[in-house]
């Protein structure tokens, strides 16, 4: 897909916001037609730039009180132990992001609990007893903020 | 009596946040669970889903949304669509003999455009930042030019993202 414009970027940066803005009040917003609107969504849409939709919660009201980020270097390498841990790890409902990085760790897992002892609970009874695991960090998150990044 | 009001504030504080977590029945949970698994559907389709009348469901979406529990429906940009290849985690330990530094660093961080995200962290790292970069070139410049002359860095470790593996950041409701 060629450069983004101007009218492109607002585009991305409103449905960042809010997903759910049509094409028509959006348009009028940015001076532009419904159809032209549409059509540029659909553009940034089959390029992939505007990716999939995510909700968002507000998960301290609905009883998540803990996230921690857990950096988790695998004990045994090899693609088998890799895949297996990535299927086993991805079946946790607890765990919400699983990143393969490269650095002192091999994973950066995302863990959501009610507290620390649910936290607890969640490491080391399905955590720590997956196959392969090795050394395992945790930074409990206290803070955090998605900014609209080089748009 | 200025401690028995600030007493009382948070008493009540206390209680909305119990009325709020009480509010939420079995109903507004399935709701929600399929909102997660499926953000894009639209209200018709999702009422026939969960076998409720449209008004019904749009009732409770009012009334999740105005209790903050749903706060909203963000797209996810792609980065990797727009050309940036490279994306780095970089785990910051902040010099805390200077009372500002979780505030001066993250001021500045702020300004860097191609930091995506910022976290603050209990534990052995003090914040995290998501930089992404169009090569590694690229992602060399924005760290000797920008990310190096960030304030009170005690230490940066640096890890390099290869792949997501699970991204949906969904509650286990």
């Amino acid at each position: 897909m060629s450069a983004l414009d101007d009218l492109d970027r607002q585009i991305v940066l409103a449905l960042a916001k809010d997903a759910t803005r049509n094409a028509g009040a959006l348009g009028r917003e940015l001076g532009l037609s419904q159809p032209a609107t549409w059509r540029r969504i659909k553009r940034l849409q089959s390029a992939g730039i505007l990716g999939a939709r995510k909700l968002d919660l507000d998960k301290e009201k609905l009883g998540f009180g803990v996230t921690v980020f857990l950096g988790v270097k695998l004990a045994t390498k090899g693609r088998v132990s890799l895949e297996d841990f990535e299927r086993a790890i991805t079946a946790i409902p607890e765990i919400q992001t699983v990143e393969h990085v490269l650095g002192m760790y091999d994973y950066r897992l995302r863990v959501t609990a009610r507290d620390i002892s649910d936290f607890e609970r969640v490491l080391r009874r399905r955590i720590m007893t997956l196959p392969g695991v090795g050394d395992v960090e945790a930074n409990v998150l206290l803070s955090e903020e998605t900014r609209s990044g080089p748009i | 009596m200025k401690r028995n009001f600030a007493n009382q504030w948070v008493c009540s504080f206390a209680f909305c946040s119990i009325i709020v977590r009480f509010m939420l029945d079995d109903t507004d949970r399935r709701i929600l669970r399929h909102m997660q698994s499926a953000p894009s559907l639209s209200t018709p389709d999702l009422a026939d889903q969960l076998g409720m009348t449209s008004a019904r469901l749009s009732r409770r979406l009012d009334r999740l949304r105005k209790t903050g529990v749903l706060r909203g429906v963000r797209t996810k940009v792609d980065w990797r669509a727009l050309g940036y290849e490279v994306e780095v985690s970089l785990r910051v330990t902040l010099d805390k003999t200077q009372p500002r530094a979780f505030d001066d660093f993250i001021e500045a961080a702020r300004s860097i455009a191609e930091v995506i995200e910022i976290q603050t962290f209990l534990g052995r790292v003090d914040v995290r930042l998501s930089v992404v970069a169009l090569e590694m070139v690229h992602y060399q410049q924005i760290y000797r030019d920008h990310i190096l002359s960030l304030p009170h860095i005690a230490d940066i470790e640096a890890l390099m993202h290869v792949a997501r593996i699970k991204s949906d950041e969904s509650l286990p409701l």
